[in-house]
């Protein structure tokens, strides 16, 4: 199967316009771009995908050992490229896929000309006069909710020994929204908040845009200006809303940023 | 009549009313007990989200704020309330948004139901999960360990003898399978060729393997005879009492003046193929019985000198490999040796990779070969 439907990516818009590649972060999949994606489609070729391990990407995709570092999702995102044949696209990544679009600038120049990372953190623990904003028990707690809950996730093994899955019950898991399978979501938000990228962010060389949310518990202001400090010329907007998913709460301020980025 | 303090007040599931501002208007007796705060301490003054731990803030904002605005509803979310001396009360949580959107702020209804017990069971379960999970991670280490001391990784230099094999595990190579080769030195130009399949899969087949290979070895120091030896493995094997039992192909070589002598006996197994250089093929040995499964068993020795001829030995996983129910056969298997350049590594290869693509890349079976040639 090629890997753009293993990842149940697509592409639309503009045919031969330049392309634009929205990878969403930790939590659900691609739909948390459904307010800001689509209004792109007018002058751009617009990718969408969802990473492995994450809303309706193939289970076969998803490998614990490759998928310990940001540098297994890094490569998967360059082989899609590849396979889809999209150089300098401009890469908008949210939360964890801001630094995984940072690794894979720093990795393949060619595949990346523009970087948005919206509502970034290169460490989200606290370490000495740097303010990621979370402590080593917060993030265990969170692993620890994550293994808890499934949101709709059933793992089919489990279906399949108790038999044929009822219907109207497999109808109903189809439309869950943010599933989670828990052992991987649980992995993937290990990589997410015990990771650091401080060192990485100096090599990126590409123009770098980032939007920060005025009131987000998840990446502090802090942790955004550390990110706009490292990055060498990079912009910074601030998008006045409560919350870690500005293209969620404010879909039309974060498209207008990102779209006056592009353009200048 | 039911009054309002029945419906809300004293409903026995906590039960709070959130505004689009994210602060608590309503909150019922329940639900100020779970929190252990006052109707003052909560109504228009504490954020729902002032209520979780900071882990429960980021799934929050990752998880749940994102399914109410796509669904307008979230269902049996497993979270922990904070209390002002900070313990946690670990509830379920179900939530509808009663007005606004993401971009406006959310209202919404909450019920939370404490879930001491069951949550300690769910712990347990996890953790017995997690045990289980460990367990077979450690099964498939055990089992790749033991599978590498009994396959050895490649066949030993041995002058004016070349020699080529290959194996494949079946499946995902998890499981131990039965398939074994082995090749020894016994006097200055004295070796013995060994290939056999044992019955079964698993550990126990592996621990018949173990002994199998070994009491071969001791053997073959005073039993000279394949199938004299064969007959005392067969004794060994019965009073080990094992219900497993082993086919085996065996052969003594002995180095002339000019080539090698074979002396080969079969315990139950697919007969040794000799290709000339002329790519003609024969088959050499006696089929015999299996060692370790009756009480009267036949096994003879064939008397073959080698000069030229490659000699193959192989398990049933090459000639039972399937596709849609069709055997690989041994016609396919003679076509193909005769069609092969006259060297051992590429039998050795082609005839694993021949009945590897026959049953889709996917070995039922374990695969062994194992192919010799005089040499200059």
């Amino acid at each position: 199967m090629p890997r753009a439907d293993l990842l149940n990516a697509s592409v639309r818009g503009a045919e031969g316009a330049p392309a634009i590649v929205f990878v969403h972060g930790f939590g659900c999949g691609q739909h948390m771009w459904r307010h800001v994606a689509p209004s792109f489609e007018v002058d751009h070729r617009v990718v969408l995908l969802d990473l492995p391990g994450s809303g309706d990407a193939d289970p076969s995709t998803y490998d614990p050992e490759r998928h310990a570092t940001l540098d297994g999702y890094r490569d998967d995102l360059a082989a899609l490229l590849d396979e889809l044949g999209l150089t300098s696209v401009a890469l908008v990544g949210h939360s964890v896929s801001g630094m995984i679009g940072v690794l894979l600038q720093i990795a393949r120049p060619d595949l990346v000309g523009r970087l948005v990372l919206v509502t970034p953190s290169a460490r989200y623990i606290d370490e000495g006069s740097y303010v990621g904003g979370h402590s080593e028990a917060d993030i265990t707690e969170l692993l620890d909710l994550m293994s808890r809950n499934h949101l709709g996730w059933q793992d089919p093994l489990a279906t399949m020994v108790a038999g044929s899955p009822d219907s109207e019950a497999h109808g109903e898991l189809d439309q869950a929204f943010c599933r989670t399978r828990p052992e991987v979501a649980a992995e993937f938000a290990a990589v997410t908040f015990r990771g650091d990228n401080r060192a990485d962010l100096p090599l990126v060389s590409v123009p770098t845009l980032v939007l920060q949310s005025s009131d987000d518990v998840i990446a502090p202001e802090a942790a955004g200006e550390y990110v706009r400090d490292a990055i060498p010329g990079a912009a910074y907007e601030v998008v006045e809303t409560r919350g870690h998913c500005p293209h969620l709460t404010a879909p039309e301020a974060t498209t207008a940023a990102i779209t006056r980025f592009l353009r200048a | 009549m039911t009054s309002p303090d029945d419906l809300f007040e004293l409903a026995p599931c906590g039960y709070a009313l959130v505004g689009e501002d994210g602060v608590i208007e309503r909150a019922n007796a329940e639900f100020r007990r779970i929190v252990a705060r006052s109707t003052e301490e909560l109504e228009g003054v504490a954020t729902l989200a002032s209520l979780l731990s900071t882990g429960g803030r980021i799934y929050a904002e990752t998880h749940l704020r994102p399914v109410l605005a796509h669904d307008g509803e979230v269902r049996e979310v497993s979270l922990d309330l904070v209390r002002p001396d900070s313990t946690r009360v670990p509830v379920l949580f179900n939530a509808d948004v009663t007005s606004g959107t993401a971009a406006t702020g959310m209202a919404f209804r909450v019920v939370v139901v404490e879930t001491r017990e069951r949550h300690r069971y769910e712990q347990d379960l996890r953790a017995a999960t997690s045990r289980a999970e460990q367990s077979t991670r450690e099964a498939v280490a055990l089992a790749t360990a033991l599978q590498k001391t009994l396959i050895p990784p490649a066949p030993p230099e041995i002058p004016s003898l070349n020699v080529a094999a290959t194996y494949r595990p079946a499946g995902d190579g998890s499981v131990v399978g039965g398939d074994f080769y082995d090749i020894f030195q016994v006097g200055a130009a004295d070796w013995w060729v060994v290939l056999g399949d044992v019955s079964g899969k698993g550990i126990r087949a592996a621990t018949v393997t173990s002994f199998v290979r070994h009491t071969v070895r001791a053997l073959s120091i005073d039993h000279p005879d394949p199938a004299d030896l064969l007959h005392r493995l067969d004794r060994a094997m019965h009073l080990d009492g094992t219900e497993h039992y082993c086919t085996l192909v065996l052969a003594r070589l002995t180095r002339t003046d000019t080539g090698w002598t074979m002396c080969l006996s079969l315990a139950g197994h697919p007969p040794a193929l000799l290709r000339r250089p002329d790519g003609q093929v024969s088959e050499l040995g006696v089929l015999g019985t299996p060692v370790g499964l009756i009480d009267e068993p036949r096994f003879e020795t064939v008397h073959q000198h080698l000069t030229d001829e490659v000699v193959t030995f192989y398990t049933d996983g090459v000639t039972e490999a399937r596709a849609r129910g069709e055997l690989y056969g041994e016609d396919r298997l003679h076509g193909l040796l005769r069609s092969l350049p006259h060297d051992v590594d590429t039998i050795a290869e082609q005839l694993a990779v021949a009945a590897l693509r026959h049953q889709g890349e996917v070995a039922v079976d374990d695969i062994a070969v194992l192919a010799f040639t005089p040499s200059a």
